[in-house]
């Protein structure tokens, strides 16, 4: 057994942290909790491009470069959900997803 | 069996990721959800300085624990004060939902481990030295075109979230 932090280590966290998030916006209803568990998964990503940038094969700096640009993507589509959800629940009166069904019906 | 400070940082920092995490998962009252994803990002930044993008990890604390935690605050105080988020919608639903992320993870799990991960050469650490004086002339150099097109982005998303956010006065 080899106490050291390696690369698959953090690949693994971010696999965790993935999958967490992935089945969180799968299965919730509450469309805030749908948004935070995207936020998750944008984490998740930002952990392998940061470990690849510090333990890949071409360390550089590009992977923190991708991992800035990715948080600014992020902040943006959070305000734009945040605020369509604003104008849907003074529209509908509800915050559940499988309730926004207008196009269904 | 040698437990380096490295290790010890790193096993208590990812504890606190994935239980924040897993926390934010099973909590049903979402102001409590949005707290303990806070503590997963500020635990997140902490793997980050331990990858040495310190930059990055100030960025990280800056806008995901500061800017998107509060901004998810106000959308549940906007939305429903005491929401309550009662898990699966269907029974159906949330058992083939499991069965994705299982199979996902199972064969992601499969392609890390199979993976020959090849160390970088040693004069690699040499380059992250300074790390933000190196970050910003790489942004202003060879990332100029990326770099203007974000901040038009952030633009366009500040614009358009104050439009769609807007109280419709005189609709109709």
């Amino acid at each position: 057994m080899i106490f050291d932090v390696s690369l698959p280590l953090y690949l693994l966290i971010a696999l965790i942290l993935f999958c967490v998030g992935l089945y969180g916006a799968l299965t919730k209803r509450n469309a805030i909790v749908v948004l935070l568990s995207i936020e998750l998964m944008l984490n998740a990503v930002n952990i392998n491009l940061v470990a690849f940038a510090k333990y890949g094969l071409y360390a550089s700096l590009t992977g923190q470069v991708f991992t800035l640009f990715t948080m600014t993507v992020a902040a943006a589509e959070v305000a734009v959900g945040i605020a369509i959800l604003i104008s849907l629940y003074r529209n509908r009166d509800t915050v559940n997803v499988d309730e926004m069904d207008t196009m269904k019906r | 069996m040698q437990v380096s400070g490295t290790f010890l940082a790193f096993a208590v920092l990812s504890l606190l990721t994935i239980g924040g995490a897993v926390f934010m998962i099973s909590f049903t009252r979402v102001v409590h959800m949005v707290i303990s994803l806070g503590v997963t990002f500020l635990s997140i930044a902490g793997l980050f300085v331990l990858l040495e993008a310190e930059f990055v990890a100030i960025s990280q604390i800056l806008v995901y624990s500061g800017a998107i935690s509060i901004l998810m605050l106000f959308g549940i105080m906007l939305t429903k004060h005491d929401a309550k988020d009662e898990g699966v919608s269907k029974a159906n639903k949330g058992w083939l939902s499991i069965l994705v992320v299982a199979v996902f993870f199972v064969i992601a799990f499969w392609g890390i481990q199979s993976t020959p991960w090849v160390a970088p050469p040693d004069n690699a650490a040499a380059v992250q030295e300074d790390n933000a004086t190196q970050l910003g002339v790489e942004i202003f150099t060879r990332f100029v075109i990326p770099f203007e097109l974000t901040s038009v982005l952030l633009l366009v998303a500040l614009v358009g979230a104050i439009i769609l956010a807007k109280k419709e006065e005189d609709n109709e």
